[in-house]
């Protein structure tokens, strides 16, 4: 199973922390001395799913490596959020790359300490979708095939959302964003190939691949831990969801993760070596117009005459990936 | 001015920019009433006892439901715990076994020999409690607890009033009352059997400050039927009343209990353990609007009690009485069809309902009586200042739940008339409905847990044969309440705040909000799963 086991209690199972749980049983996120990599004052929006999710992430590789840790950050929400000169949100070593080359920055840190023998300090890449998909892409598939020692972590929000909300190659189909307006017969973005790069990243076949969200903190903990247990090029994919740019209400970004993960429109498993070895299965399987319905982005769908073909759509891609990655339990 | 090239401002914590500022909606803590609490007559703080009996810590549970009510093991077994049935947890699968639960720690407090802590400073005042029964033991335990000297006087020879000649045995074992009442006594009220008050006023003479009557209702209610010379006609009253004499009731083979109430049942139930052949109910209007508890009647009848709906007992004869047919008229009133039957029968028990003695009233000025029951403000005064009355004189729900509610609320206004002061209760909070949880963090129970959750509801709502729950499934039980509108500290809040605006002060002391940082997103308020996080808007 690809969840952290927990005793069987009745109660806060699926919560952050819960009283009646052994200490060491509880999330990295419910202690009372968490590290909080990213502090507070950062400028990101209200209800920020990155914030969230960047926390949960870096907290859980700093108590993986007993707080020493480095991290590369691309350019992007996460870097001018967090960092306008010459405040800084993080409480960790943190560089700033540039847009493209956190991957490189990141691999050049890790051989620089192989190098000095300092091989208890570990490396993580960080960046939004941006700066992963599409214009760091040439670096990170390099890293990934040098199998270099470097936990990648991708913040997939689905755009460029500090400059204005344009589309990325992670956009998914039908959202609309300021360059990909809802005009036109096909309003929205095209539906194109797709670019998961999770899959992409298992066809380099790297040691550990893995995607999360931020609504399931004990899922997302588990799997950075495993990641930094192993050693080489790993990566993780988190969904992280943007208020902005997907037109939700602030206090609804963990609700839209999970309707993703139960809808199925965002896969959630683990692979090793290109092998997909566990994923997390749906829990009340639901239609994704209730995933869809709530987001501005997708309110074209739902006007006077609703795009009953494209839903129609959007739910054969979830259906794909329930039957591709087997999100339900056999026979239901 | 020791910096590297282009470096003008030293490196700066984010902490300097206080994003509080931001906000327009602000969250709050609140603990909101769980329907549970809401429905229980008695007043208890279900889910607060709940809370401590999750974690294992027995004695402190049972140290706050006796906050409220000193009877848990009798409540436990005789309790009709409509908390269940407003229980959220319904909505999800099943209620939590709130019944089951309490009887667990009541059974727990008598096997360890828990104590009531010590009462308040002593006030100097005596109060007067007439009736041994639940209105009379609650008001008399609450009334030690707030420092008065509580005197309760009982005609009978046992102490428990209804509890003890009312409720059958398998249903309430009498050594659980026995132990209950002592751990009253030993809390220093004086008990004071076989004394019947005839007259309030001369009885108040002794030195009292101010009384409470808890009488109950023992008299049977009567309907005239004409009967021949041989038959016998017996009231549910006595019969229950004769069980706890050295004679069991003779009853006969063929046993006919006369109405729809959970007393007919009692009867009905007692009839056939003492071997009757056939034990029938006769009620005069359908099942749906039987007075009776519905599991009260599954129970009867799997125990093999028949009933007989829209029948009424026209004559009762040597070995049998006249049925006559009813049917529903338009407004749901039953009206005779004409239509008679025969049945069988070696006694007919009447069970029509109780009227209590007044007599003792008499003479009280400003006391007023009425529809048979003494006439009682919001306080549970009578109209004679000083004089308090609940349980079932002073209603006309009359439960064992009520009586221990009407006690409670009595000693709390006693207590405040004695003092010189008028009783206010505290504002009752927001109730915390079905839609403020977030249901998604509680985990349904696994399968292989369901054949043992099967047998907690048996155990918890049948007869006293089956026993009660031992520690591991009274555990699971209590960790299946969803702590409704009350933070139970699942760090939630703490964990999705994207902007470390929550801090966790500890076990116990749940948590703040850093309204320095707080950029008001709500997320705290959306996944708290109990809803004790309310979202307020910030004065701008």
């Amino acid at each position: 199973m690809s969840f952290q086991p927990i005793k069987f209690y009745q109660t806060g199972t699926f919560t952050v922390g819960n009283r009646l749980l052994a200490p060491q049983e509880r999330s990295v996120q419910a202690g009372e001395k968490r590290y909080n990599s990213l502090n507070s004052g950062h400028r990101a929006c209200q209800g920020c799913g990155e914030a969230l999710g960047a926390r949960y992430a870096i907290d859980a590789a700093m108590e993986a490596c007993h707080g020493k840790l480095i991290a590369a950050n691309a350019t992007g929400c996460l870097e001018v959020f967090s960092t306008p000169y010459p405040e800084t949100s993080w409480q960790i070593p943190w560089v700033h790359s540039l847009f493209g080359n956190a991957a490189a920055v990141a691999t050049g840190m890790a051989a620089a300490l192989k190098v000095k023998g300092q091989h208890d300090i570990r490396v993580v890449a960080q960046g939004g979708d941006g700066g992963t998909t599409d214009i760091g892409f040439g670096c990170l598939s390099g890293m990934f095939e040098r199998n270099d020692d470097v936990l990648y972590i991708c913040y997939d929000n689905g755009g460029y959302m500090n400059t204005g909300v344009q589309r990325s190659s992670a956009t998914p189909p039908a959202a609309r964003t300021a360059t990909t307006m809802a005009v036109g017969t096909e309003p929205g973005n095209a539906f194109g190939q797709g670019k998961f790069v999770p899959a992409i990243a298992m066809a380099h076949e790297i040691p550990y691949v893995a995607t999360a969200t931020v609504a399931d903190l004990r899922d997302l903990e588990y799997k950075v831990t495993k990641a930094m247990s192993i050693r080489g090029a790993r990566y993780i994919h988190i969904l992280v969801p943007c208020p902005l740019g997907w037109g939700t209400a602030s206090q609804d970004t963990i609700r839209m993760a999970r309707l993703a993960k139960e809808t199925g429109v965002f896969p959630v498993f683990e692979a090793e070596h290109g092998e997909v070895t566990a994923v997390l299965k749906i829990r009340k399987r639901l239609p994704v117009e209730e995933y869809l319905k709530p987001q501005k982005r997708y309110a074209h769908l739902f006007g006077k005459q609703p795009r009953v073909d494209t839903i129609a759509h959007i739910q054969g891609l979830a259906d794909k990936n329930i039957r591709k990655y087997k999100l339900l339990e056999e026979g239901i | 001015m020791d910096k590297p090239f282009a470096i003008t401002l030293n490196p700066g914590s984010s902490l300097a920019n206080h994003t509080g500022s931001w906000r327009t909606t602000r969250p709050v803590y609140v603990d909101r009433l769980p329907p549970c609490n809401a429905t229980c007559p008695a007043g208890e703080n279900i889910q607060g006892w709940l809370l401590h009996a999750e974690s294992g810590d027995y004695e402190k549970a049972w140290r706050a439901l006796v906050e409220n009510n000193p009877l848990p093991a009798i409540m436990g077994r005789a309790c009709y715990h409509p908390c269940e049935g407003a229980c959220n947890r319904n909505r999800l699968d099943e209620a939590v076994g709130i019944n089951s639960v309490e009887r667990f720690l009541g059974d727990e407090a008598i096997r360890n020999g828990w104590r009531f802590d010590k009462p308040a400073a002593s006030s100097g005042k005596r109060v007067l409690v007439i009736g041994a029964g639940p209105a009379g033991l609650s008001a008399a335990y609450h009334l030690q607890r707030l420092g008065h000297q509580a005197v309760i006087v009982d005609a009978a020879e046992h102490a428990g009033g209804m509890m003890r000649y009312g409720i059958p045995k398998y249903r309430l074992p009498r050594d659980i009352i026995d132990a209950e009442v002592q751990r009253i006594v030993d809390l220093g009220v004086e008990l004071r059997l076989n004394t019947k008050v005839t007259n309030l006023a001369e009885a108040m003479r002794e030195g009292f400050d101010a009384a409470f009557l808890g009488v109950g209702a023992h008299i049977a209610k009567r309907a005239y039927i004409p009967a021949g010379d041989a038959n016998k006609v017996l009231d549910a009253v006595s019969v229950l009343r004769g069980m706890e004499g050295e004679d069991t009731p003779l009853l006969g083979r063929h046993v006919v209990v006369y109405g729809g109430g959970n007393t007919a049942i009692d009867v009905a139930r007692t009839a056939k353990r003492l071997g009757a052949e056939e034990s029938i109910i006769v009620y005069r209007r359908t099942r749906e609007k039987m007075p009776a508890h519905d599991f009260e009647v599954e129970d009867a009848l799997k125990e093999g009690v028949s009933i007989k709906w829209l029948s009424t007992i026209t004559e009762a004869g040597e070995s049998d009485i006249m049925v006559e047919k009813m049917a529903l008229d338009a407004n749901g009133f039953p009206q005779p069809t004409g239509e008679y039957e025969r049945i069988e029968a070696d006694t007919l028990v009447l069970a029509l309902g109780q009227d209590t003695d007044l007599s003792l009233l008499e003479n009280v000025p400003g006391l007023v009586t009425g529809n048979g029951i003494v006439q009682v403000d919001a306080t549970m005064m009578t109209g004679h200042p000083g004089v308090f009355a609940g349980g079932d004189m002073a209603g006309n729900e009359r439960t064992i739940t009520v009586a221990v509610g009407h006690g409670k609320k009595a000693a709390k206004a006693m207590d405040a008339w004695l003092r010189g002061e008028k009783f206010a209760p505290p504002p009752k909070p927001e109730l915390a409905t079905f839609e403020r949880l977030n249901t998604w963090y509680y985990s349904d129970a696994p399968k292989t847990m369901r054949p043992v959750l099967d047998i907690i509801r048996r155990q918890s709502t049948f007869e006293e044969v089956l026993g009660g729950l031992d520690e591991t499934n009274a555990q699971f039980e209590a960790r299946r309440c969803l702590s409704c509108g009350n933070c139970f500290e699942c760090d939630n809040c703490y964990g999705v705040c994207p902007d470390n605006a929550v801090i966790k002060l500890g076990p116990g002391n749940r948590f703040k909000f850093n309204y320095d940082y707080c950029k008001g997103c709500g997320m705290c308020a959306a996944e708290c799963p109990c809803g004790a996080i309310a979202v307020v808007a910030e004065d701008i």
